[in-house]
C-alpha cells in the first residue's frame, strides 16, 4: 500500500533525524586528566546539591562521570554499605543499624556537612501572626494535642480565630525527623491528625495558601521560591523571635530550626583521586553550590572542619 | 394494484397481508429506535467522556510545558545549575533502551506464555490452573514491588548485574508481562477453532497450526496487548528508582555498564523541586515522553491495522 | 483381494504403503516447543515465588514484633511515630475507595468506549479513536497526578460546592483520575473481544429481527464476557497498583473515611514512598513495607481466584 509505505518512510525518517541530534548532542572536549566514575546516591532533598556540585566539577573534568542517585537517605545508605556507591547523600545522620551494616562490610566514612538549612514554618499571608515560640509549636504538634484552632494556642499575640488546618511532610523523611526532634523532643513524636503531603512538597505550599489557618514546615528552599504565596514565622527558640534567614542560620541564632545537610564519603572511595578531588571541589565551592540550590552556605568554621574531615579520612 | 374483477374482500386482504409483511421486515418500531438512539447516546457520552478527558490533559500538559519547548530540550544534558537551558538528552537516551530492552523481552515471553496456555496446556492439570492464576495475581502487584524484586535479583543477587540499562529492561519486563499475556490469551482464544481444526485435519503439527494459523490471526490483538505493556512500561519511575535509575548522568548510556536516567524518573524530581523553571522543565519532560510514546504507538498501530481481519 | 495383499503388492510394485494416522517420526521439535513455551508460562511462577520469598522473610520478622490481630483490625495507621500503632485498616480503605471511584468512572466509560469502537464506529474513526485512547494509558503517571491536583480538583469543586473541601486532597478526585487512566485497559481488551465473536452469530440475530441495540447488548456482549471480565479485572489490579497519582492527589495522610474529599493512604503509597524515603533499611518501619506488600498480596490473589471462577462459569455457557 503505497500510501502507508509513505507515511512510514516519512516516520523512519523523522524518528532517525531525532535519533541524530540526541545521539550527538553531547560535548566531546578532553580537559582535565582525571577519569573514572564517581556514583552519589541517597536523599532527594540533598540531590540538587549533590548535581550542583557534579556539574560544576564535569565542567572543569569532563572525563570524571558523576552521577546523583535518589533512592531515600535510607536506600543510598543500604547501597553505600553494599559498596554499591562511592558517596552517599543524607538529611539525616546515620542510624545505628546503617553504622552495623557498613560496619560488617568494612566500609569507613565519615559525616561531611555541605550546606545548612532551616526549616520553615510557613503560615497564610493573611494570618497576622508573625512568630511563634518552640513550646507554643509543641503545644501545636506535639503527640496527642487536640488544638484545633489558633484561638487555642496559650500566649497567642496578636489573637486570631481561625481553625487549624496541618500540614506536614511525609513520616518517612529526614525533615519529620528533624522537627519533631527538635521541637517534641523526640523523634517521630508528633500527633497524627494532621495533613500528611506526600511526595511533593510543593502541595504544602498549595494547601497554606488556599487555608488562612494553614502551618507547614519545610525546608528553606520552598519558602525562598514561595515568598509571595506564603508568609515564614519567626521562631523563639528562647532568645527572641528570629525570622529564618542566611544570616540567621549561619550565626547560629536560628534555632532549634537550624539543621545541617550531609554527605558520607567512603575512606575506600577517597583513596580513588577522582573521587578525593570532587568531595574536596564539592566543599570547596560549597557557597555556589549551595546558593544554586537554593540552600544556606556553610561558614568558614564549618567548612573548615568538613576539610579536616576528609582530611582524616584520607590519611 | 388489485385487478378490477377481484372481489373487495379479496383486494383488502391482500393489502393487509402487505402492509403487514412491510412493518414485520422494516422499520422496527417506535419503542425499538428510541431505545436505540438512548444507547447510542450513552455510548458517545462514554466515549466523549474519555476523549474529553485525554484532549484536557494533554492540553493541559502542553500549556505547562510550552515555555520550555526547544531545540534543547532534546539536545542538552540534564543541568540543576541552568535549568532554562536543561536538556534531557541522556535520559530520552535511557529511556529508549530501556524500553527497547523491554520490547525485546516481553514479546516473546508473554506471547509463548499465551500460547502455552490457550494451545497446549490442559486447564483441569492443577499446575495449569496455578500458572494461570499466578499472571492474573501478577498484574496487580505494584511495581514498586517489582523494585525490590529487581534490586534482590536482578541487581544482586543470583543475575548480579548491577545498576545497569539491562536490569532495567529486565525488572520492567517482569513488570509488564502479564498485561502482554492477558491481552495475547484473549486474542489467541478468539481465533475460531474451525481454523485449528481445519489445519490439524490437513496433517499440520500443533506448533505449524499455532504458529502459521493461529498468530497470524491473533497479532492485531496480541499487539494491543504490547502498546499497552510499553505505554506501562515507558511512565515507570518508582522501581527505576530502586533499581538504579539516577537523576543526574550527563553521559549517553550504555546497555551493560554505567548509570543511566530515564525520563519519569527525571520528571518525577523535577516536579517537586521549589524552583519554578524546574516545574515547567518537567511539564516539558512530560511532553517529550508523549511524543515518544506516540511515535512507538503509532508504529505498532499501524502494524496493527495492517493485520486486522473480520470475520 | 484383501487390504494386505494391496499393501504387499505396493511394496513389491516400488509404490509407498498405505498411509497410517499416527505420526512416522516422534517429532522431537514439537516436544522442544511445548517444553519453551511451557517454561515461558512457568517464568510466572518462578517471580511469583521470588516475590514471596522477599516478601516472606521481613515479613515473619515483622511479626515476632507486631501481633498480627492488632495488624489486621487496628484502626490507626502511624508506623513511623515515636508512639508506633500498626493497624492496617486505614490504608486498605483508602485503597478500596480509589478502587472504587476509578471503578465507577473506568467502567462505564471503557464498555461505552469499547462497545462503540466494536459495534458502531466505521471503520476509519475506529482506526483514529482506539489508538488515541491507547495514548491515554500511556501518559505519565505524575503528569495525571498534578493534572488531578491542579486542574480536576478545583473543577469539581466548582460543580460540587456542596461537600465539604478542605485542603488541596480528595481521594475523590484521585479515584476519578486513575480511573480515566485505566480506561483503554477495558475499551481496547473488550473492543478486541467483542470484535472477535464471528460475525454469523450477528448475522443470525438480525435475520431474526433484532435491532443493533438488541445485538450488541444481548448477543456480542454476552459472547465476548470473558475478554470483557479479563479487561476489567486487569484494570482493576491496575488501579490497586497505581502509586504517584494517588500520592500526588490524595496525599499521604491514613485517615479511615469514606468522605471522597478527604485525604487518605492507600498500601502502594505507602510502600512507595517508605521504600524511597529516608527510613533505614532493617528497621521495623522498613519492614513495615513488606508486611504491607504480603497482605496486597493476598488481598489481589483472593480478588483473582474470585474473578476466575466467575469467568469460568460464563465461558462455559457460550462456547
Amino acid at each position: 500500500m503505497p500510501r502507508n509505505r509513505k507515511y512510514l518512510c516519512l516516520v523512519t525518517a523523522v524518528a532517525a533525524v531525532t535519533l541524530v541530534m540526541v545521539g550527538c548532542g553531547g560535548s566531546d572536549d578532553n580537559g582535565g586528566e582525571l577519569s573514572g566514575t564517581v556514583r552519589l546516591d541517597g536523599s532527594s532533598t540533598v540531590a540538587p546539591l549533590s548535581e550542583a556540585a557534579a556539574e560544576l566539577f564535569q565542567n572543569e573534568n569532563p572525563d570524571v562521570q558523576v552521577t546523583v542517585g535518589t533512592s531515600g537517605t535510607g536506600g543510598g545508605f543500604e547501597k553505600f554499605c553494599n559498596g554499591e556507591t562511592e558517596i552517599s547523600d543524607a538529611s539525616r545522620p546515620i542510624a545505628d543499624d546503617e553504622v552495623e551494616a557498613c560496619g560488617a562490610n568494612g566500609i569507613s566514612f565519615e559525616q561531611i556537612t555541605v550546606a545548612n538549612d532551616a526549616l520553615s514554618v510557613l503560615v497564610n499571608p493573611e494570618n497576622p501572626v508573625d512568630c511563634l515560640s518552640a513550646e507554643q509549636l509543641n503545644q501545636i504538634w506535639a503527640p496527642g494535642s487536640k488544638v484545633k484552632s489558633w484561638g487555642e494556642i496559650d500566649a497567642l499575640e496578636p489573637a486570631y480565630d481561625e481553625s487549624l488546618e496541618l500540614y506536614g511532610p511525609g513520616t518517612d523523611s529526614g525533615t519529620f525527623d528533624y522537627f519533631t526532634d527538635a521541637i517534641n523532643g523526640e523523634e517521630g513524636a508528633q500527633r497524627t491528625d494532621y495533613n500528611n503531603i506526600g511526595e511533593d512538597d510543593n502541595t504544602g505550599i498549595v494547601g497554606v495558601e488556599g487555608s488562612p489557618g494553614g502551618m507547614f514546615y519545610v525546608g528553606f528552599s520552598y519558602y525562598v521560591e514561595n515568598q509571595d504565596r506564603v508568609k515564614a514565622l519567626a521562631v523563639d527558640g528562647g532568645d527572641g523571635c528570629v525570622e529564618p534567614s542566611l544570616e540567621t542560620v549561619q550565626g547560629g541564632t536560628y534555632t532549634p530550626l537550624g539543621r545541617g545537610l550531609f554527605i558520607y564519603p567512603s575512606g575506600a572511595a577517597l583513596e580513588k583521586p577522582e573521587v578525593l578531588a570532587f568531595v574536596q571541589f564539592y566543599i570547596e565551592n560549597q557557597a555556589e553550590i549551595a546558593e544554586a540550590a537554593g540552600y544556606i552556605p556553610l561558614t568558614d568554621e564549618q567548612e573548615e572542619e568538613a576539610l579536616a574531615k576528609v582530611e582524616s579520612l584520607t590519611s | 394494484m388489485a385487478d378490477e374483477g377481484t372481489p373487495r374482500s379479496a383486494q383488502l386482504a391482500v393489502a393487509g397481508a402487505r402492509s403487514a409483511t412491510r412493518d414485520a421486515l422494516t422499520a422496527s418500531s417506535h419503542q425499538d429506535r428510541v431505545t436505540g438512539a438512548v444507547f447510542f447516546a450513552l455510548l458517545l457520552l462514554g466515549l466523549g467522556t474519555a476523549l474529553l478527558g485525554l484532549v484536557t490533559i494533554l492540553i493541559w500538559s502542553f500549556v505547562e510545558g510550552a515555555p520550555r519547548l526547544d531545540a534543547e530540550l532534546i539536545t542538552n544534558g540534564p543541568s540543576t545549575l541552568s535549568p532554562e537551558t536543561a536538556g534531557f538528552r541522556t535520559a530520552i537516551l535511557g529511556s529508549i533502551y530501556v524500553i527497547l530492552g523491554v520490547i525485546v523481552l516481553i514479546v516473546p515471553l508473554g506471547v509463548g506464555a499465551a500460547i502455552y496456555l490457550e494451545e497446549y496446556a490442559d486447564p483441569e492439570r492443577w499446575w495449569n490452573r496455578v500458572i494461570e492464576l499466578n499472571i492474573q495475581n501478577l498484574a496487580g502487584v505494584p511495581s514498586i514491588v517489582y523494585g525490590i524484586l529487581g534490586l534482590a535479583f536482578i541487581v544482586r543477587g543470583p543475575l548480579d548485574l548491577g545498576f545497569v540499562v539491562a536490569a532495567a529492561s529486565l525488572t520492567v519486563a517482569l513488570l509488564v508481562l502479564p498485561t502482554v499475556i492477558i491481552a495475547s490469551r484473549e486474542a489467541i482464544r478468539a481465533v475460531p477453532r474451525s481454523i485449528r481444526e481445519g489445519a490439524l485435519a490437513l496433517g499440520a503439527t500443533e506448533w505449524q497450526t499455532t504458529s502459521r494459523q493461529v498468530l497470524p490471526i491473533a497479532v492485531p490483538g496480541i499487539l494491543t496487548g504490547v502498546i499497552l505493556a510499553v505505554a506501562r512500561a515507558i511512565g515507570e519511575a518508582a522501581p527505576l528508582l530502586l533499581v538504579g535509575a539516577v537523576t543526574f548522568a550527563t553521559f549517553n548510556p550504555s546497555l551493560f555498564e554505567g548509570g543511566y536516567s530515564t525520563l519519569p524518573v527525571l520528571i518525577y524530581n523535577y516536579a517537586s523541586r521549589p524552583q519554578e523553571e524546574f516545574r515547567v522543565l518537567a511539564a516539558a519532560g512530560v511532553i517529550v515522553m508523549l511524543v515518544l510514546l506516540l511515535a512507538m504507538n503509532s508504529f505498532a498501530v499501524w502494524l496493527r491495522n495492517r493485520y486486522e481481519q473480520n470475520w | 483381494m484383501v487390504a494386505s495383499d494391496y499393501a504387499a503388492s505396493g511394496e513389491r510394485a516400488g509404490v509407498s504403503p498405505r498411509p497410517r494416522l499416527e505420526a512416522t517420526s516422534p517429532r522431537y521439535g514439537e516436544k522442544a516447543i511445548k517444553a519453551f513455551l511451557f517454561s515461558c508460562a512457568a517464568l510466572s511462577v518462578a517471580i511469583t515465588t521470588a516475590i514471596v520469598i522477599s516478601l516472606l522473610l521481613p515479613t515473619a520478622s515483622f511479626f515476632e514484633q507486631v501481633s498480627p490481630v492488632e495488624f489486621l483490625t487496628g484502626t490507626e495507621w502511624a508506623p513511623a511515630f515515636a508512639d508506633a500503632s500498626f493497624g492496617v485498616l486505614p490504608i486498605v480503605v483508602g485503597t478500596l475507595t480509589v478502587v472504587f471511584w476509578a471503578l465507577i468512572v473506568a467502567i462505564p466509560v471503557g464498555l461505552a468506549s469499547g462497545i462503540y469502537l466494536a459495534e458502531y464506529a466505521p471503520r476509519h474513526v475506529r482506526k483514529v479513536i482506539k489508538p488515541a485512547l491507547e495514548v491515554l494509558a500511556g501518559i505519565p503517571t505524575v503528569a495525571i497526578g498534578l493534572f488531578a491536583l491542579v486542574f480536576l480538583r478545583p473543577l469539581v469543586e466548582d460543580v460540587l460546592p456542596f461537600l465539604e473541601w478542605r485542603g488541596p486532597f480528595s481521594v475523590g478526585v484521585a479515584g476519578i483520575a486513575v480511573g480515566l487512566m485505566i480506561v483503554p485497559l477495558i475499551s481496547s481488551i473488550s473492543d478486541d473481544a467483542m470484535r472477535s465473536v464471528p460475525g454469523g452469530l450477528r448475522e443470525g440475530a438480525y435475520a431474526l429481527g433484532a435491532t443493533k441495540f438488541e445485538v450488541s447488548t444481548r448477543v456480542v456482549f454476552p459472547a465476548a464476557i470473558s475478554g470483557i471480565v479479563a479487561a476489567i479485572v486487569l484494570a482493576a489490579s491496575r488501579a490497586i497498583g497505581e502509586t504517584m497519582v494517588v500520592l500526588l492527589a490524595a496525599g499521604a495522610s491514613p485517615n479511615l473515611t469514606f468522605d471522597p474529599t478527604a485525604s487518605i493512604l492507600t498500601m502502594t503509597a505507602f510502600i512507595g514512598q517508605t521504600a524511597t524515603g529516608d527510613i533505614a533499611t532493617g528497621t521495623i518501619q522498613y519492614d513495615t513495607i513488606f508486611a504491607v506488600g504480603a497482605l496486597l498480596f493476598v488481598m489481589t490473589l483472593t480478588m483473582n481466584l474470585f474473578a476466575i471462577r466467575l469467568v469460568r462459569r460464563f465461558r462455559e455457557i457460550y462456547e
